[in-house]
């Protein structure tokens, strides 16, 4: 089965991480990513730029609207996303808990609906 | 083409080898790494590792020692690059590296035992009863954590953070993975057998949903017990297989063609498996001989009693009532109470029958058990006392929550002379 791993940062615990710190926990996730994507456990694997970077579109009776945003009520954002290949709902959380960043915010594990026929 | 198919032999080779020998493997893993999650990784570690190399090398002569081998070196060598990052983990690795030069362990008793340690750990009594069920048809029984979801109507998370938590806890109560010693086998055993029956119960009849039972659930509870059963030759595994076959024998009879539930009274019982009632009887028999006789061999007795009755009116009610009395003083529960005031209307009437029953619903005991109450009904029904028949068949229906034992309930309701 295929599971999107939602990564969300907390500001407050990135910033209070000492720099070779975060370059530790960097290097580890690269290094975790490129050798589940060789075993063709980890499909897609992207960072998203800051949350201030943020658009969203809406259309309501007809008229388009574009927006700034959103932001969130809570400080979590979202920091990027994996897509991965388990067995089950236990194999991905093993998997989503052996990347650094759940220590670092919160990984939402979503499972993927079968794909269009 | 011809390194095609040579490839695509070797892959199905591979997955024959993951069903008949990932378990085993999985438990040696846990036995030699200690982790669950670390041994997880290690066993898919080592079924790639396979894919990858036996292509040139050819399948090794033993190939669960060389799964165990090549799954214990590559989880030390994951946990040694993590330890680059989380420096803690070295200690771990070192003593892992030190323990035996060789861990493959080609002795068979060894990785029978290591099944054992594997049932007996996740069946452990310091976890709760959902979570040993849950971890018991993951890691013994190959099930994903969503077919569990699936067949126990409970959202998959729910039952992934069961999974996860019974492993935490396993690990912080520092519960070994070991088989229990004598003194402690019995007591452990029954919590294995519990859940097996759990397990069981759970696919024959469904507490819940649109079907009778559930037929994934209850092939791995007699799959489990097999094992059990080759693994450790108790009375009680044979008790419980047995009783576990003799129930399934009757599984064409219980359902007829609409879906509805046939009651063993009105079975068609020419559809009762004879390879599996003669197999449940062997071992009730193999149980009784060994004269250490349980609550589990106490039931496969009753249950035999039944298969071997050609119609309900042949059947030994005496017989059932004496296993019952015997039954009840092993285990007092009101369901045996139930059962045995059930098999005394059959053998004395309906009179004396509910008697038994109203008296045990005076103690409140199955005051919210559907079948009491639909038991009651019936016995109302049989003395001509429709109205209380009527309040019995309600109250039944407002506590049955699996659709086929209500539309049955509905149909007997229904089928009362009005006034």
């Amino acid at each position: 089965m295929k599971y999107l791993l939602l990564i969300y940062n907390d500001p407050d615990r990135l910033g209070a991480m000492r720099k070779e710190e975060f370059d530790r926990e960097l290097a580890h996730c690269y290094e975790r990513a490129h050798e589940l994507m060789a075993e063709g456990r980890l499909l897609s694997s992207e960072r998203l730029q800051l949350p201030d970077t943020a658009t969203t579109v809406r259309i309501r009776d007809g008229a388009m609207s574009v927006t700034d945003g959103p932001f969130a009520e809570t400080k979590e954002y979202l920091a990027g996303f994996n897509v991965i290949e388990a067995r089950d709902l236990n194999e991905a959380i093993r998997l989503a808990a052996g990347f650094p960043w759940a220590k670092t915010g919160s990984v939402e594990v979503r499972p993927i609906a079968q794909s269009l026929p | 083409m011809v390194a095609l198919s040579a490839q695509a032999a070797l892959k199905a080779r591979i997955d024959t080898l993951y069903r008949s020998e990932s378990r085993r493997v999985l438990a040696t893993l846990i036995r030699l790494l200690g982790d669950f999650d670390v041994a997880e990784e290690a066993l898919h570690d080592a079924f790639r590792a396979a894919v990858e190399q036996w292509s040139s090398t050819g399948v090794p002569d033993n190939p669960r020692a060389w799964l165990v081998s090549a799954g214990r070196f590559k989880a030390i060598d994951r946990l040694r690059r993590n330890a680059r990052f989380q420096g803690d983990f070295e200690s771990i690795v070192q003593g892992l590296a030190a323990a035996d030069a060789d861990p493959a362990d080609r002795d068979f008793d060894q990785v029978e035992d290591d099944r054992l340690r594997l049932v007996f750990t996740c069946c452990h009594p310091a976890l709760a009863p959902d979570a040993q069920i849950a971890l018991t048809l993951r890691e013994v029984c190959d099930l994903t954590t969503e077919e569990i979801a699936r067949a126990f109507l409970v959202p998959t998370p729910t039952v992934a953070q069961r999974i996860v938590r019974a492993k935490h806890r396993l690990r912080d109560a520092g519960i070994p993975y070991e088989v229990p010693g004598h003194a402690e086998l019995p007591q452990r055993l029954d919590s294995v057998l519990r859940v097996i029956f759990l397990v069981f119960n759970e696919g024959y009849s469904a507490t819940a949903g649109d079907s009778i039972e559930r037929r994934d659930l209850t092939g791995e509870a007699i799959r489990l017990a097999r094992l059990l059963l080759t693994l450790l030759q108790d009375a009680e595994v044979m008790g419980l297989l047995a009783l576990m076959l003799l129930h399934t024998s009757r599984r064409a009879a219980r359902v007829g063609a609409d879906g509805d539930l046939v009651l063993l009274p009105e079975q068609d019982r020419r559809l009762w498996d004879r390879a599996l009632i003669a197999e449940g009887e062997a071992l009730v028999q193999r149980a009784m001989a060994t004269r250490r006789i349980g609550v589990y061999t106490l039931q496969a007795a009753i249950a035999a009693e039944h298969a071997r009755a050609t119609t309900s009116a042949d059947t030994d009610w005496s017989r059932i009532i004496a296993l019952y009395d015997i039954l009840r003083r092993a285990d007092p529960s009101p369901v045996i109470e139930l059962n045995r005031a059930v098999a005394v209307s059959m053998r004395d009437g309906p009179q004396p029958g509910l008697d038994l029953i109203d008296a045990l619903l005076a103690r409140g005991d199955l005051a919210d058990y559907h079948l009491a109450h639909a038991a009651r009904a019936d016995l109302c029904e049989r003395l001509g006392r429709f109205g209380d028949a009527r309040s019995a068949y309600r109250r039944a229906l407002a506590l049955v929550r699996q659709t086929p034992e209500r539309r049955y309930l509905e149909q007997r309701l229904s089928g009362l002379p009005s006034r």
